[in-house]
């Protein structure tokens, strides 16, 4: 009998949060209880003191994308704009846990991103030199260089797309996506900010082009500014308030494995052989799984898309054959034209807009909380979120995360 | 202590399996589980719980176990084994486990495959309401496919010693299971467990068929198969499981569920204690305590409802069973297995004063929780059950069936019926008339009586030791620790304390959760709900989803009809697309040394520039745009001209997306009036005809165009240099290849030994250039014609490396390699080939959006490094200053191709530089490993600018 | 995984089909005419209905055309699939049309 016990998860602590009844009216009142919603609320308070505010959560508090994805953080995109917001979450990432006195097991063990194939290897290239130049850690490490990092990849020449080199950022990591949602609401709570709930929105009050207050499940709150951290339902809300967001919201599906002993010291993401994986903590390996190519609400999708995902994961890690799929779920990922966020004004001058995170939403939690926070407290965009306008579709100057770099997540 | 007995079970007693368990050797027969082998032995700690290192023991007899985790180390590791679903084989090695498996370090040996089935009915589960279901379907002639999990079918019944028809009721499912195989449409699958029900009928199931055979399983079979059956109904019967109820020490090794005892002494004729308490809020442990008296052992029951059931009582007074209500365990006693239990008396709901019992076993039962998983999934809503305690389908779907004990429906002749019914429901459904009812007659039995709902035992004490999830080691602490943190929904607490979250998915744990939670809220386990089922129902090991669809077969390879020329030629390959593509052909010299690629690519390239070179361009893309309209759509779909083009005429030509940016080039040749033959980028040939297709369907189906691919019909062989056209000229003697006769752009048809072929005079390199298109059942001998035509001009085969540095040299971009998604036509400096004229084409009203006007877009310039022999890598960033100020640095573009030139003598490169053209001239630096390579921006045509030698 | 009712071809498996996007967006008639912003609706532009809605899908590995569906984005369940220039059911409030499909 084997008697070395798995390390348990961390103590939580005895408080979370209070559960208040929401109040008639609030300074802020951010539509959305997941990462993003808690993070704007906790930098509200922290960097702005703007406690008189309200987080308003359909279902659970961090219910949806943030209870469903595959917590991989790093800051390696292509384009300056990117970079900048995704470094500046990082950063901010690599000091939460002190800030907010939680254990959200951060842990950076690196990322690479697997080139199969000439092209593969310019544009890792390329991507690499834009991301030291722009102060974000990155290096082009070869296949005896991934076989150092990951000895578990499959880096023989004789595989369908060998391994041709990766890209390697160091600083990346993985974190426990619940405590993250948890620490930033305890600390929303601490300040005094109302964490409400239960508590569909459905509809507006509007004078003008100003808000005046939400219509919910819970009764009317009157704000001040209304800000939207909705992820997939983001268009049905805009919709109520009628104006035309660039999304379509799709399932996004990832599985874990039973917990295993330690076989995964990184996180590897490819394109070619469609693989994202890391094992967590307590040693279930984690997978996200494509997005399925169809409009969906459903939270679930097709399971072609997961046959594919183990074909891949087997054919680059063959050691994983006998792992075991344990659980298979879905959420639901809004997706812009340019794989780039919305975030900052709307056609509403006390309404701010946050979506269009795609897969990237997790990682940008507190670059993008942080961010916001500053948008609402001041009126004006940080210059972190600036170039994310609404506006950008219609002059052209997309941040084209999809056209130019092939990284997904 | 637990013991094998004779005369009991459905074991082959005439052989004896070895097996080695945590280093121990022990025997088992076959029809044992690793479960009930050790039980046999007397085995009762099997694991250690994964974050207390507490022992643990067996609690179940199925799928629902856990506790009994374990490590399979031979025949091959695999982690994770449930030891109550693993059959036993000769030679087994296995472990148990705290919590975390081991995976090979040596790649699987095992096959996978993947089947298709198609049914009227899919049928789930092969317990009396399972078998019921899929003989009425097949008697009234419906196609059905059974699929059960277990060895032989019989579900609940393997563990019992009931009757049907006054004989054994296992001699009612045999003669069943004989009569299924007598239906041409019935596919009965035994070990094959549905893991998942999706969308309209789909039901994924996983055949075990070679696990239970060990070592000795044939290497010709695949060990597990994955079934995707779509059927137009599903009838899940996947019966119910017990559950437990929570008390102090819960989960020390002698406490197993009622029914399972049952199990171990039916099915694997299994004692598994002699001193035996029982203790139960339902009526169902009441035959499990009669069976195991019978078999020999000393039974008590402890039930926990104010009144003992007065039939079950008088039967067990008669059994010498004593029966004691209103009395409940409130704790284990023993170490490393029970010893005896704490009971006390129960009245109201207070827990009185009690004592001790001494025993080696206690069966808990707590009520049913129905195995709603697969209903769930399939978009199912649930409702709590107030009587039963458990969650059971709120209201049925059109097309996904509950049967039996899955739907509250408790009982033999319940469950048989309620098959029955399900299975007419569906007969309706499919308009096929029912077969006249022939159930077989239960026993007649007890009445069943209302179970009492009891999640815990109410007690003292910090709940430390009351264990809710077993293999999470939660307990009831835990729970409350969430519910004081302030987490109101189950869905918090499962992540909060990770009830539910093992490989059993919370089976025995979860509906104790919600009530616990609702008790401690004062709410109701209606209201709270429970967490959510996700696929797979049991855990499914990677590969067997990956099926056959790895190495070679994870994606298909497309080779040329001259790939084996290439390989005999020692061609070296480039993936492109899913392509084998020569990237280049180095020669081996005398000296058994083989040329590096910088070497052969440079004397491939002098041999075109110089004399003659030939290219295997067949994997280029070619679509057939036919009909009268072709040239209008065309006009559409390209930004520049293609009506206009003469028959006999090719074009080069652009095509961009709504957007504006460049998706695809190549050339256009019309061959007729009515016909044009579009040539795409190798990787972009699916993408472009998917493409025109979608216009042509959905916006423009008013012109009458038919769009074929004919990539795989065309050989492609661009023979190209100043001395091809010797070589052109003498391979097709019927065509007049000079340059007046045959310009450039134009393409001529002829027939060499009968062979049509289409000379095309379009060039990729500058050079003088013929393509030879051939059908491609004669291009391997067109090929061979042409290189020993060739020989004596001293043709040289080149790869895509060549060809690459060629069109380089000339400022061909490469679309995919020269552009991302961002490019337009005119930061290529293609704005000659975007028509001014045309009042509209996909793409052009995006040209004018503000972003596309801006002076300081990225375009496609040369870059001469100043030092000639220096390669830039390509990708490399391009700054302004020598010095690299510190981060964020601002970057002029980068360096999309980088090549040495034969022609040039040096290096060059090309680049996406922005506002590129109006710095020719200029000096910028190229950032390579932290350092910076000076280099000067040049027009992106380095080779030939005027164009001088395209006509030879 | 669904099984789509190809209006051509009868009910196949899902992974045989592509997907199209929103049905019934009309490619302008004169794009030169619209303001950037009008332009930019059309190109980037489109509903992301929770709820009953019409798309766009294509029969890509048999007979390669493209029709519409009527489909609930919630459960994602088809209720009807019809050939371009059908009109779009009654199941939906979505415009009717030859337009883009």
């Amino acid at each position: 009998m084997s008697t070395a016990p798995a390390t348990g998860v961390p103590e939580h602590p005895a408080l979370l949060w209070r559960n208040p009844d929401p109040k008639p009216s609030y300074d802020v009142v951010i539509v959305g209880g997941g990462g993003h919603g808690l993070a704007t609320a906790h930098y509200l308070a922290k960097n702005h003191g703007i406690t008189n505010v309200a987080v308003l959560e359909k279902g659970w508090l961090a219910g949806g994308n943030m209870a469903r994805n595959t917590t991989l953080i790093r800051s390696n995109y292509l384009w300056d704009e990117s970079a900048a917001i995704y470094e500046h979450s990082l950063k901010l990432w690599e000091t939460l846990e002190e800030d907010l006195d939680y254990p959200i097991l951060f842990s950076q063990r690196g990322v690479l991103n697997l080139a199969h194939t000439l092209q593969d290897v310019r544009d890792s290239v390329r991507r690499v030199g834009a991301n030291v130049l722009n102060g974000v850690d990155a290096e082009w490490v070869d296949t005896a260089g991934v076989a150092e990092l990951c000895p578990i990849v499959n880096t023989s020449p004789d595989i369908r797309y060998p391994v041709l080199g990766a890209t390697y950022q160091p600083r990346a990591g993985i974190a426990k996506h619940d405590y993250v949602a948890w620490g930033l609401a305890r600390r929303a709570d601490e300040a005094g900010i109302d964490l409400i709930q239960d508590c569909e929105v459905l509809g507006f009050t509007t004078d003008g082009d100003r808000v005046t207050g939400v219509r919910t499940s819970r009764g009317d709150i009157a704000c001040g500014t209304l800000a939207l951290c909705a992820a997939g339902r983001t268009s049905t809300l805009t919709d109520e308030l009628g104006f035309r967001v660039p999304l379509q919201s799709h399932p996004l599906q990832a599985l874990v494995s039973e917990l295993l002993e330690p076989v995964h010291p990184t996180v590897v993401m490819s394109n070619a052989v469609h693989v994202y994986v890391s094992q967590a903590h307590k040693g279930e390996l984690v997978m996200g799984a494509g997005v399925d190519s169809y409009n969906g609400y459903g939270q679930r999708g097709s399971f072609h898309i997961v046959e594919r995902q183990m074909a891949a994961a087997v054919e680059l890690f063959p050691v994983f054959a006998r792992a075991h799929v344990l659980r298979t779920w879905g959420g639901v990922v809004d997706v812009t034209p340019d794989a780039s966020p919305i975030v900052g004004r709307t056609p509403y001058e006390n309404v701010y807009l946050n979506c269009g995170w795609g897969t990237g939403g997790f990682k940008a939690t507190p670059g993008v909380g942080w961010c916001l926070a500053h948008t609402i407290a001041t009126g004006e965009p940080h210059p972190y979120n600036a170039p994310f306008t609404l506006d950008r579709f219609v002059t052209g100057r997309l941040v084209d995360e999809h056209g130019a770099a092939a990284v997904a997540h | 202590m637990a013991e094998r007995i004779e005369g009991r079970g459905r074991l082959d007693r005439s052989r004896t399996l070895r097996f080695t368990f945590d280093g121990r050797e022990f025997t088992g027969h076959p029809g044992d589980t690793l479960a009930s082998a050790l039980l046999a032995a007397d085995e009762l700690a099997v694991a250690r719980s994964s974050a207390r290192g507490r022992p643990r023991g067996v609690l179940a007899a199925g799928a629902e176990e856990p506790n009994a985790l374990v490590q399979v180390e031979h025949p091959f590791p695999d982690p994770m084994q449930l030891a109550t679903t693993l059959e036993l084989f000769d030679g087994l090695v296995a472990r148990g486990l705290a919590g975390r498996g081991r995976l090979a370090d040596v790649p699987d040996p095992a096959r996978y495959d993947t089947r298709h089935a198609h049914a009227d009915v899919v049928v789930v589960g092969a317990g009396p309401a399972g078998l019921v279901a899929a003989l009425t379907a097949a008697r009234a002639g419906a196609r059905v496919v059974l699929v059960d999990e277990n060895p032989e079918p019989g579900g609940f019944l393997l563990g019992t010693d009931d009757v049907l028809d006054d004989r054994p009721a296992l001699e009612w499912v045999a003669a069943a299971r004989a009569e299924l195989a007598t239906h041409e449409d019935v596919l009965h699958l035994q070990r094959t467990t549905a893991v998942g029900s999706y969308d309209d009928g789909l039901v994924l199931a996983l055949e075990k068929r070679t696990d239970h055979l060990g070592a000795a399983a044939p290497r010709n079979l695949a060990r597990q198969r994955v079934w995707r059956v779509r059927a137009r109904h599903v009838v899940t019967a996947t019966g119910a499981y017990e559950r437990p109820v929570v008390f102090r020490d819960n989960d020390r090794p002698g406490v197993l569920l009622a029914s399972s005892a049952r199990t171990y002494l039916h099915r694997y004729g299994v004692l598994a204690g002699r001193d035996v308490v029982v203790f139960t809020c339902d009526d169902a442990a009441y035959a499990a305590a009669l069976d195991l008296a019978a078999a020999g052992a000393a039974v008590r029951v402890l039930d926990a409802r104010p009144a003992a059931p007065a039939a079950w009582a008088s039967r067990c007074t008669a059994a010498g069973v004593p029966v004691r209500a209103a009395v409940v365990v409130t704790g284990t006693l023993g170490t490393d297995r029970v010893e005896g239990v704490r009971v006390a008396d129960i009245t109201g709901g207070a827990v009185g004063t009690g004592g001790e019992l001494a025993c080696d076993l206690l069966l808990v039962s707590g009520g049913w929780n129905p195995a709603v998983q697969l209903f769930s999934q399939s978009g199912g809503a649930l409702r709590y059950d107030t009587e039963l305690g458990g969650f059971v389908p709120a209201a049925p779907l059109p097309t996904v069936h509950v049967a039996g004990a899955a739907r509250g429906e408790l009982g033999l002749g319940q469950a048989l019926r309620d098959g029955e019914r399900s299975a007419v429901d569906v007969l309706t459904a499919l308009g096929l008339p029912a077969p006249a009812s022939s159930l077989p007659r239960p026993p007649r039995g007890p009445e069943r009586s209302p179970g009492l709902l009891l999640w815990r035992v109410p007690q003292d004490g910090d709940g430390t030791e009351e264990f809710v999830d077993l293999q999470r080691d939660a307990t009831v602490a835990d729970v409350r620790r969430a519910v004081g943190a302030g987490l109101r929904s189950v869905e918090h607490v499962k992540r909060y304390t990770t009830i539910g979250t093992a490989h059993d998915q919370g089976r025995t744990s979860g509906v104790i959760t919600s009530g616990l939670v609702a008790e401690l809220l004062g709410r109701t386990v209606a209201d709270l709900g429970v967490t959510k089922y996700r696929p797979p129902t049991v855990p499914v090991a990677f590969a067997a989803f990956a099926g056959r669809n790895r190495g070679d077969l994870y994606d298909p390879v497309r080779r040329t009809a001259v790939h084996a020329w290439h390989v005999e030629h020692g061609a070296v390959f480039e993936d492109v697309g899913m392509w084998k593509r020569p990237r280049y052909y180095p020669r081996r010299r005398p000296d058994g040394t083989t040329e590096d690629m910088d070497t052969a690519v440079l004397r491939e390239c002098a041999a075109v520039r110089t004399g003659v070179g030939i290219l295997d361009g067949s994997t280029l893309g070619g679509i057939s745009v036919h009909g009268p309209d072709a040239g209008e759509f065309l006009d559409l779909m390209y930004t520049n001209v293609m009506s206009s083009l003469k028959v006999g005429s090719v074009r080069y030509g652009v095509m961009c997306g709504v957007d504006g940016t460049v998706l695809d080039d190549g050339t256009v040749l019309r061959r007729g009036e009515e016909e044009f033959l579009v040539s795409t980028t190798t990787g972009a040939a699916a993408k472009v005809l998917d493409w025109m297709e979608e216009w042509l369907q959905t916006e423009w189906p008013h012109l009458h165009v038919h769009l074929t691919s004919v990539t795989d019909q065309w050989a492609v062989f661009p023979v190209v240099g100043p001395l091809s056209r010797a070589v052109v000229g003498e391979f097709a003697p019927g065509v007049d290849v000079a340059n007046d006769a045959f310009p450039f752009m134009t393409w001529r048809a002829t027939e060499v030994d009968d062979v049509p072929v289409l000379l095309s005079r379009v060039s990729f390199s500058g050079e003088l250039a013929y393509e030879v298109m051939v059908d491609s059942r004669y291009a391997a001998a067109v090929w061979e014609r042409l290189v020993a035509i060739g020989a004596p001009h001293g043709i040289t085969p080149y790869g895509t490396e060549t060809m690459h540095v060629l069109r380089a040299e000339k400022g061909y971009p490469i679309i995919g390699q020269d552009t991302d998604g961002t490019v337009t036509p005119h930061d290529l400096g293609l704005g000659w080939a975007v028509s001014r004229k045309k009042v509209d084409f996909v793409g052009k009203r995006s040209f004018s959006r503000p972003a596309n006007l801006d002076p300081a877009r990225r375009q496609l310039v040369g870059l001469l490094p100043l030092e000639a022999g220096v390669l830039v890598p390509e990708g490399s960033q391009l700054v302004a200053a020598a010095e690299i100020p510190p981060p964020p640095v601002p970057m002029l573009g980068f360096v999309t191709s980088s090549y040495r030139s034969a022609a040039l003598g040096r290096t060059f490169a090309l680049a996406l530089v922005a506002g590129g053209r109006a710095r020719i001239g200029e000096q910028a630096y190229a950032v390579v490993d932290g350092r910076t390579v000076a280099v000067e921006i040049t027009s992106s045509v380095l080779v030939d600018p005027e164009g001088a030698r395209r006509d030879g | 995984m669904q099984l789509i009712e190809c209006p051509w071809c009868g009910p196949r498996e899902e992974a045989e089909f592509s997907y199209g996007g929103q049905a019934h967006v009309p490619y302008p008639a004169d794009p030169s005419a619209l303001s950037d912003e009008e332009w930019a609706h059309y190109v980037f532009f489109r509903d992301n209905t929770a709820g009953v809605w019409a798309e766009r899908w294509m029969h890509a590995t048999a007979c390669r055309r493209w029709f519409n569906a009527v489909r609930d984005t919630r459960t994602h369940a088809f209720l009807a699939t019809y050939r371009p220039g059908d009109p779009s059911p009654d199941l939906t409030a979505a415009g009717t049309g030859a337009g883009r499909g």
